[in-house]
């Protein structure tokens, strides 16, 4: 999983009938430093991530296993909203 | 997910045969803040009929086969969602109702 900052949201009316009613969030992905790291991608969200706020994320299948039905055409799902972050 | 523009269509006559009727559209990705192209352009599986010059988001790798269009396809692009807007912050980047975005 990587961290990333919510920073907006994408709406679509036409899309995988799969997807009605999930949120999809512009993420930015971070490191730890909260320095962004690559480019904004776009994520499904059943978190409820408001914008500002931190989030880690999973890549690939995995994105939909929070998902009741996973067969879900997504590469990018939030999986947790950040607390707080300790290095060192 | 990421964003990009449909620019065209490819016609394949010799094909794999899981892949009879489906649509093929050349994608070129963008940046979703600035809008601007961002990378190659690539062919992905259109699941949801959208037309040359719409903004839509592209799902990659394995999750391209979740769709009933692509499943058991060899697929590794698919065109999921057409975007109607785009926010970042406070600011719409994209809206599909303006003509200028």
């Amino acid at each position: 999983m990587l961290c990333a900052k919510v920073i907006g949201k994408v709406v679509s009316t036409k899309k995988d009938e799969s997807l009605t009613g999930i949120k999809l969030l512009v993420l930015q992905p971070i490191n730890s430093k909260k320095e962004e790291i690559g480019k904004a991608l776009v994520a499904i969200d059943t978190y409820g991530a408001g914008e500002g706020e931190i989030v880690f994320y999973s890549k690939s299948k995995e994105a939909t296993f929070e998902l009741k039905e996973p067969f879900v055409p997504a590469d990018a799902g939030v999986a947790g909203i950040v607390d707080y972050i300790t290095r060192g | 997910m990421y964003a990009a523009k449909v620019i065209g269509t490819v016609v394949c006559t010799r094909k794999d045969d899981r892949m009879n009727g489906l649509k093929m559209q050349v994608v070129e990705p963008i940046d979703l803040i600035t809008l601007e192209k961002q990378g190659k352009a690539v062919v992905a599986i259109d699941a949801v009929g959208a037309g040359e010059g719409e903004l839509v988001l592209v799902v990659g790798g394995s999750s391209a086969r979740q769709t009933d269009f692509t499943k058991n396809k060899p697929v590794d692009a698919t065109i999921m969602a057409i975007v109607d807007t785009i926010d970042i912050g406070e600011k719409q980047v994209f809206n599909k109702q303006k003509k200028d975005g």
